[in-house]
């Protein structure tokens, strides 16, 4: 089931004498890795720029000595991996990166996963030649999930590597260590790459870059990832076990649309209570990141559901008396289609506000483009040099999105353009080509105007998309000043491929068509491609599985949601279901891919699936029966649960479940609306915007992710507010705790969603951002 | 010694002596004066004699020869496996184990399981320890994987209980800390039991 692209431009290399194919462009490192071929490194992170701390990774290239992790293929290039130079190198550089480490193999968190380990006892380092006087190294905790042991720590930099080049935060640095120099009459004796990898790890430490003893970041977790020793753990995982008493299950996470490949690891809780337990998440960090709430944010499992049988018994009747099934998007592919199936046979409406603003989106897209799904993938986006956002928080709806963002400004020598009514000083930090426009609420259309009139080939074009285009008005009104012009330019050297991230903002959006059509436009003129952010985590897949209703009325069935009878997962609804890490089934991700999921902890209550077989009679025996039921003609593949795979190969290539088909269609013609500048909203704006780290009861749940249900304000706009705060909606008002959110620039201020009790998408309706009244309570 | 005797292995032919056996009584009267006779000899008095003077010995001259268990039990070579201890730093008092976890992984009963947890010195701290005894082979993979010398097999041997299963807890197993002077170090496996001089006696020729 591998989905291997044919790649253009193969070229052939020779490797210890064999001959191989490679990318053109591609670092021999990566080249040897995809070929299976070993070549120790260290400090080098796939999809990351090379650092060149550890100088391990060594090797011939036609005759010269070079990194293999900084050096790209050429046709007919011929590398050897060991010369007896290279091995004398490597063995004196794994004996410098011994010297005063602390035999605490014992204790150490890493327990045997060690890399440090691994590559001493791979070049066979039995003596040490080398010394230097130790320096104190204090242990540190960096955030509520940090910590970082210096005494540990080998300075490969990969913890700010990934941290800068991948999550965008910087928010970690090489600082001064303070150590004793080297002898200088080393410099002579000791193997030159030696001496000069060992003079740098010498004067550096990592530190939080703001200068303070604390890193401000998103807590992502990233760095503890791919820390290669254990100088860097999370807080809570820390010495309670061993890495090799845990059991890793590959599942997919459950809180963002993104639907990243995760381990939950586990084992039994206790020695008194052996049931399994969730002790921390994993990834495959060479290929997929993840956020704070992926990895942190992973108990929320519904513990201590029995089969209650009475409860059982209401919940059949409640099903067959319901007139509206309420759920929400953290649900598999398969119950989504388990829905759609007692719509069919019993007529139940079926609301998910989320899905539903989304499914309308894509229809119009459908319509208008002749596409079933949007042109790029994430992945493809990362690939790019010139990246726009529209219509998103990129730091809060989905971290990948934003990661990719970051990405392309540091590998791909990229460019971004960020549209957003709410300020966010994070974004203009990922790199020097990046022109924020903090525009009015409302003018997303101009926006579309705006880069239809800077990437499209005009001839092309509608005549009254034409008549719209007004250069300098339409720079004007988004806020851009008279440098655009020369900026612009700039960015644009150079440059190939375009993407477009667009987000929830635009589908929750009143002139939503008239979007769409730009868009539409806007891809079949001009080099940019759309990439969308499905709102919440299977939003995708519950738009293309079901046929979901606006409105309905009657005696409601929720389902993680509000109604008259609650199936929950958190343990608080009429009868018990099975939370995301407790089931196993499939989800849609944003990268139009359907990966699986599997059980990672016991589960002994009842499930949507017993409900539905006792309801449809159905003879299926577990909820994944239903996997290849998915609807082919809405791009899913009639493929089993069981042969859909999970992993990564070494080249990268991404072996989870499969892609879904994009289905094309005649497009329909297009006849743009005018643009109307007065539907801007003025006043007091509260955005429907969750927290970093939150997307769900389910991440509220997890008890390492604690960002509060409150309103967040920019530090201006938080000062001149009170404490505590009544907002007030159009149809309903909510009492707010006012925190701060030092990223956000601007007088929006942003209201959480994530607790579906509150019933926020009540409120806020049709719209992401509503007029609002704040006043003290 | 010629060996003549020897080559001839044709066993049929050898010559058997008939002993000459009085005839076994006959009459009930015969028999009970046969039974009588051989009863009550002089000998029996030799016989008694001898015990009491050995129990004499024994009680009030402190020539006991045997063991009195369970009141007196007799050392054990340290290469007997027995119930697990838990050993203590001689300096500090401090438990030895680190909680690395070596012997929960090499267990092949799998007995051990423990809870390790970051404690307010920042070090590894051992919250929870069992091991299983109704499943524990004493193979003694344990007390050799044990880098820090804190789990070793102890002396104690007896493994009745009530119930099959029977767990001890770190406490149980550990060195009561006013008793750390009477703590003895682990000699390994090859050692040679404690009291092996005393065991040294001449070889008994003389019978």
């Amino acid at each position: 089931m591998s989905e291997i692209e044919p790649v253009k431009n193969m070229i052939s290399i020779t490797i210890d004498g064999k001959e191989y194919k490679a990318k053109e462009g591609e670092y021999i490192l990566n080249a040897a890795r995809a070929n299976d071929i070993f070549i120790p490194a260290i400090c080098y992170l796939t999809r990351c720029s090379p650092t060149l701390a550890c100088r391990i990774c060594l090797v011939e290239a036609d005759g010269k000595q070079v990194y293999s992790c900084n050096a790209k293929v050429k046709e007919g290039m011929e590398i050897v991996t060991t010369t007896p130079n290279i091995l004398e190198e490597r063995r004196a550089i794994m004996e410098v990166y011994d010297v005063n480490h602390p035999l605490q193999c014992g204790v150490c968190d890493q327990s045997g996963e060690c890399e440090l380990q691994n590559y001493t006892l791979e070049l066979a380092v039995d003596s040490q030649s080398y010394s230097i006087p130790d320096t104190k190294r204090e242990t540190k905790n960096w955030s509520s999930v940090l910590h970082y042991d210096a005494g540990l720590c080998i300075v490969c930099e990969r913890c700010t590597t990934v941290c800068k080049d991948m999550i965008g935060d910087s928010a970690i640095k090489t600082t001064k260590r303070g150590g004793s120099p080297l002898d200088k009459s080393l410099k002579g004796s000791m193997p030159k790459d030696a001496y000069a990898m060992w003079n740098k790890l010498q004067k550096s430490i990592i530190a939080p870059s703001n200068g303070t003893e604390y890193t401000n970041c998103s807590d992502c977790g990233e760095c503890v990832a791919v820390c290669p020793v254990g100088a860097l753990v999370s807080r809570d995982f820390q010495y309670t076990t061993n890495a090799w008493d845990l059991k890793r299950i590959p599942a997919t996470c459950a809180h963002c649309s993104s639907g990243c490949q995760i381990y939950y690891e586990t084992k039994p809780t206790s020695i008194s209570d052996r049931r399994e337990k969730i002790y921390r998440v994993t990834n495959e960090w060479n290929y997929v990141s993840l956020c704070g709430a992926g990895r942190f944010g992973y108990d929320f499992e519904n513990r201590d559901a029995k089969k209650d049988k009475e409860a059982f018994r209401k919940a059949i009747e409640a099903f067959k008396k319901a007139e509206v099934i309420n759920f929400t998007s953290v649900i598999t592919n398969e119950e989504a289609l388990m829905l759609q199936s007692l719509k069919e046979k019993f007529g139940v409406k079926l609301i998910n506000r989320e899905a539903r603003a989304f499914q309308i989106f894509l229809d119009f897209y459908r319509e208008y483009s002749g596409k079933s799904l949007y042109s790029l993938d994430f992945k493809e986006v990362m690939a790019s040099d010139f990246v726009i956002s529209l219509g998103t928080s990129l730091r809060n709806d989905n971290p990948n999105a934003r990661y990719a963002f970051n990405n392309v400004q540091k590998m791909n020598k990229g460019a971004g353009l960020y549209f957003h009514p709410v300020g966010d000083n994070l974004v203009p930090t990922f790199g020097r080509n990046i022109l924020t426009f903090t525009h009015k609420v409302g003018h997303e259309e101009a926006v579309l105007l705006l880069l239809i009139e800077l990437f499209s080939n005009k001839d092309d074009l509608p005549k009254e998309v034409k008549e719209q285009l007004d250069r300098e008005k339409l720079i004007e009104l988004l806020g851009g000043d008279s440098k655009f012009e020369a900026s612009f330019a700039k960015m644009m050297k150079k440059k190939e491929k375009f993407s477009l991230i667009v987000g929830e903002d635009l589908y929750f959006h009143p002139k939503a068509k008239n979007i769409v059509k730009l868009i539409a436009i806007l891809e079949k003129t001009s080099s940019v491609k759309v990439a969308m952010i499905p709102p919440k985590t299977n939003s995708l897949g519950v738009a293309l599985i079901c046929d979901l209703d606006d409105e309905a009325k009657g005696y409601t069935i929720g389902y993680n949601a509000l109604g008259d009878f609650r199936l929950s997962a958190l343990g608080d609804g009429d009868l018990d279901a099975p939370a995301m890490n407790q089931q196993e089934g499939t989800l849609t991700n944003m990268h139009k891919r359907v990966t699986p999921t599997n059980v990672a902890l016991e589960y002994n209550g009842y499930t949507l699936h017993d409900i539905v077989k006792e309801l449809l009679g159905s003879s299926t025996t577990y909820t994944i029966d239903w996997t290849p039921k998915l609807p082919v003609d809405k791009g899913f593949k009639s493929i089993d649960f069981d042969s859909l795979p999970n992993g990564y190969s070494n080249d990268g290539t991404e072996n989870r479940g499969y892609l879904l088909n994009n289905i094309t269609s005649e497009a329909k013609e297009i006849e743009v609306d005018k643009f109307d500048e007065t539907i801007a909203l003025d006043g007091d704006i509260a955005y429907r915007c969750n927290p970093q780290r939150q997307f769900s009861d389910f991440t509220n749940k997890a008890h390492q992710i604690f960002e509060e249900f409150a309103l967040y304000a920019s530090p201006k706009r938080a000062e001149s507010l009170p404490k505590r705060v009544v907002v007030e909606f159009d149809n309903g008002n909510l009492e707010l705790d006012v925190k701060v959110d030092e990223r956000i620039e601007g007088d929006i201020v942003a209201i959480p969603d994530f607790k579906s009790s509150k019933n926020i998408y009540e409120l806020f309706g049709a719209s992401r951002y509503q007029k609002v009244i704040i006043r003290e309570v | 010694m010629g060996l003549e005797k020897f080559k001839n292995r044709n066993v049929g032919t050898q010559n058997y002596k008939k002993l000459d056996l009085t005839h076994p009584p006959k009459s009930g009267w015969c028999r009970f004066k046969q039974v009588a006779s051989r009863t009550f000899k002089p000998e029996l008095f030799v016989g008694l004699w001898v015990t009491l003077r050995e129990m004499i010995n024994a009680l009030f001259r402190g020539k006991m020869h045997t063991t009195q268990y369970p009141l007196e039990k007799l050392p054990i070579s340290p290469r007997y496996r027995a119930i697990h201890e838990m050993l203590r730093l001689l300096e500090s008092g401090h438990y030895r184990c680190i909680g690395c976890g070596l012997c929960e992984k090499i267990c092949i009963s799998n007995c051990i399981a423990m809870e390790t947890r970051y404690d307010e010195n920042q070090r590894k701290e051992v919250s929870e320890y069992t091991i299983n005894f109704g499943r524990c082979i004493f193979c003694g993979y344990c007390a050799e994987v044990c880098p820090e010398l804190a789990i070793v097999h102890g002396g104690r041997y007896e493994n009745a209980s009530e119930q099959r299963a029977s767990f001890s807890l770190f406490e149980d197993m550990l060195t009561p800390i006013d008793k750390l002077n009477l703590q003895q170090e682990y000699q390994g496996f090859g050692a040679i039991s404690p009291n092996a001089d005393d065991n040294i006696k001449k070889t008994p020729l003389a019978y």
